[in-house]
């Protein structure tokens, strides 16, 4: 919003100057401004943006064992045949990936915004309530790892223990069992992921104007009603964004199941197996590189999705 | 993410550059300081005595934690006293230092650093990052047994590292527990899973086992697969001389196989911690793990009723074999030109410079013949005698193979292995093909 602003303002100003400066626009001074504005974040771009997408796409059709240029080999496709074809973690990891979309966009998404709906009512202590939901979003990899091995630890685990089967052979490995340990860890990233959801609609309703709701209760309509066809719909430009982030967190989901177990037996996720393969002592650099283009190539479709709403209601308006 | 892993990559790739650069300045800095003595040669004034030789020696150290720290800080200082050499000693944190090591030896490495035997230490030989030191062996040599030579040999034959400590992996148990229940020390294979049996009719967890963290298991494999099919397989497998697509490696699947039901069966969410507790607790029968296990037992008690057993024999070599990592010290290639260093290095290969160390450190065992033992625990004693009697020594797979095929390949296929009996040594192989090729 304030960007368009700035630039018809910005526009008016050059139009209205425009025929006092039409012999010379720019004094010398001012082309060094403009050009230095210019072109440093154009620098920090290609440099730590655009270089490293392109050499990373480049690195993913090489061999090499990371040590001296030279050994840079040519494979072709060969990274790719293999990731499809050879190698077992992969296509769990994809189907992983749509299982963390699903859930975030049908579970983590609605609570967020039913926590979001609920403390915008000024119930007392929403503030702390708010903090509360929010803390999750803030703490780090390693408090989370901590955290949540007290709940889901098999013998000594808070949950096995509320179960009452805490120390029996009954008891639920939540960590290990591969068939359960990716709803444990789809939990903990709920936890996660509708705090943030809460904090950015409860933004978004305090935004909307109260005289929407008004008017809606005076032609009549109830609360359920006011909210999915009045309140949601006006909060359009926070439900983009929402839908963009929750794409976006299922794609680079990565830190729960790191701390659980590096993302391996059952946990695997596309950004765990670029992180297995790009940094440390599994290091397979055109493996590694290949992954991470798969994982830009299907990031590129939310982002073009709202880069496109984005820009395009600009232009509208 | 991709984000931040590119701008890794970008740093490295641009280290690569950076070393070039950095060369062609050493370069033209080498030859100004040649030119210096020349200039002073003409005015006739003699050369200070320090051009002799650099008395220093930088030592990269992965040795973060604070016990061995200061074990390495006791051998720099008793290495500074006795040969008035300086130490300068850059301690990194090890996952750093281990993930890091390739940028590290190409770009401007200590003369001297911490690393272990194995695959990486000749993958590195064989790439010229290292500096042979046969002449170093020449003089410590008498000091190591043979398994422990042939560990420290790169793959031309010449010698690369100096070795200060090893600790084997075998079966701990509680003494007083066997007792209790007359379990006798198994000898070979149909004994221990005799024994297992046992052990479950007495409502035990037979064998400890914890996998959540991966790497655990490979101890299991490379025991069964020496025992099966020999060290020197073992080697070749690790190296990729082998095939992973041979009955010979599904011989050890098939005799983990009978194992497994003994084996604690919740071990995909345990770590070895959890199972040393198992143990410590006398909930399970023993443990198949590294002797660092008994750094776990805090209780003095507890501590002393540990002892340990090598793997029972299988099918060949008897229990000639033992998995024993290996740390110790490598010469980078600069660090080959500096006579310093390599004193420092044989000082390390003496028991002398062992027992400094293991005056400190007293979890490992030292490895030079004529190290102290008189300190030594009882089950010291045991895993020392153990080590000291094996023909060969092995380094644990993430150490003798390829890292990437230890992480990536092994890792998940172990995984699925104790899951469900299942593993696909087809695919194990493409993927080992694969991986040893980008090498």
């Amino acid at each position: 919003m304030s960007t368009s602003s700035d630039t018809t303002t910005a526009g008016d100003r050059g139009t209205t100057r425009a025929p006092a400066g039409r012999v010379r626009r720019l004094s010398g001074r001012d082309k060094w401004v403009l050009g230095f504005m210019v072109g440093v974040p154009t620098l920090i771009q290609l440099v730590l943006v655009w270089i490293p997408t392109l050499l990373s796409a480049a690195l993913s059709f090489t061999r090499w064992n990371g040590l001296s240029l030279t050994d840079i080999k040519s494979a072709g496709a060969a990274n790719y045949q293999f990731i499809v074809n050879d190698y077992p973690p992969f296509w769990p990891a994809v189907q992983h990936n749509v299982l963390w979309l699903v859930f975030l966009a049908l579970i983590a998404t609605p609570l967020g915004l039913l926590l979001a709906i609920l403390l915008d009512q000024n119930i007392r202590g929403t503030k702390i309530y708010q903090s509360i939901f929010f803390t999750p979003v803030m703490l780090s990899l390693a408090l989370i790892g901590v955290i949540w091995q007290l709940f889901y630890n098999r013998d000594s685990g808070l949950l096995n223990f509320l179960l009452g089967t805490a120390g029996t052979p009954q008891a639920v490995d939540w960590f290990g069992d591969s068939s359960v340990n990716i709803w444990a860890a789809l939990v903990a990233a709920t936890w996660r992921h509708a705090g943030y959801v809460m904090i950015l609609y409860l933004a978004g309703l305090k935004g909307v104007d109260p005289t929407l709701r008004e008017a809606a209760q005076i032609d009549g309509a109830n609360a359920v009603q006011t909210f999915f066809r009045v309140i949601f719909p006006a909060m359009r430009p926070v439900n983009v964004i929402i839908i963009v982030i929750t794409v976006i967190e299922s794609l680079r989901a990565f830190d729960i199941v790191y701390v659980i177990n590096r993302g391996t037996n059952g946990l695997e996720l596309i950004s765990a197996l670029v992180i297995q393969n790009l940094v440390g002592e599994g290091q397979v650099i055109g493996v590694g590189s290949a992954l991470a283009v798969i994982l830009l190539v299907i990031s590129l479709v939310p982002i073009t999705f709202y880069l496109s709403r984005a820009f395009g209601k600009d232009k509208e308006a | 993410m991709t984000m931040h892993e590119d701008a890794l990559r970008l740093a490295s790739s641009q280290g690569g550059w950076d070393r070039r650069t950095l060369l062609k300045t050493l370069g033209v800095g080498a030859v100004a300081m040649a030119g210096v003595p020349l200039l002073a040669g003409c005015t006739g004034g003699s050369a200070p005595a320090s051009s002799g030789g650099a008395k220093t020696v930088s030592f990269g150290s992965g040795s973060s934690d604070e016990v061995p720290k200061a074990a390495y800080k006791a051998v720099t200082d008793a290495f500074e006293k006795k040969s008035g050499v300086k130490v300068s000693t850059n301690v990194v944190p090890h996952n750093d230092f281990q993930n890091k090591i390739n940028t590290y030896l190409q770009g401007s490495p200590d003369d001297a650093f911490t690393w272990f035997a194995g695959y990486r230490m000749q993958y590195y030989a064989d790439k010229g990052l290292l500096a042979p030191i046969d002449d170093v062996w020449e003089k410590i040599g008498g000091n190591y047994s043979g398994a422990l030579k042939k560990a420290s040999t790169g793959t031309d034959g010449k010698m690369y590292l100096v070795p200060n400590y090893n600790y084997p992996w075998g079966f701990f148990y509680r003494k007083s527990l066997w007792a209790e229940k007359g379990y006798q020390v198994p000898k070979t294979f149909d004994e221990l899973t005799a024994l297992s049996k046992k052990m479950q009719g007495d409502g035990l967890i037979p064998i400890e086992f914890a996998d959540k963290d991966g790497w655990p298991a490979m101890g299991t494999f490379d025991y069964l697969n020496m025992r099966l099919n020999g060290y020197q397989f073992h080697m070749d497998l690790t190296a990729h001389k082998e095939s992973w697509d041979q009955k010979k490696v599904s011989d050890v699947f098939d005799t983990w196989k009978a194992l497994l039901p003994y084996q604690n069966p919740n071990a995909l969410g345990m770590t070895w911690q959890d199972s040393a507790k198992n143990l410590g607790d006398k909930k399970s029968g023993m443990y198949l793990l590294g002797s660092f296990l008994t750094q776990q037992y805090t209780d003095k008690t507890v501590a002393d009723d540990i002892d340990f057993f090598p793997f029972p024999e299988i099918a060949m070599e008897g229990q000639d074999a033992i998995e024993a990592p290996i740390d110790g010290l490598l010469l980078s290639k600069k660090g080959g030109q500096n006579p310093a260093a390599k004193d420092f290095l044989a000082y390390l290969g003496t028991p002398e410079g062992q027992d400094v160390y293991a005056s400190v450190d007293s979890s490992n065992i030292a490895t030079a013949k004529g190290a102290d033992t008189s300190k030594f625990s009882p089950l010291n004693k045991k895993m020392a005698e153990a080590i000291a009697n094996a023909k060969s020594i092995s380094q644990f797979f993430d150490r003798d193979a390829l890292p990437a095929m230890a992480n990536n390949v092994m890792i998940p296929a172990l995984q699925s292995f104790i899951k469900d009996g299942n593993v696909d040594v087809k695919n194990l192989e493409a993927q080992a093909k694969s991986l040893y090729a980008a090498q």
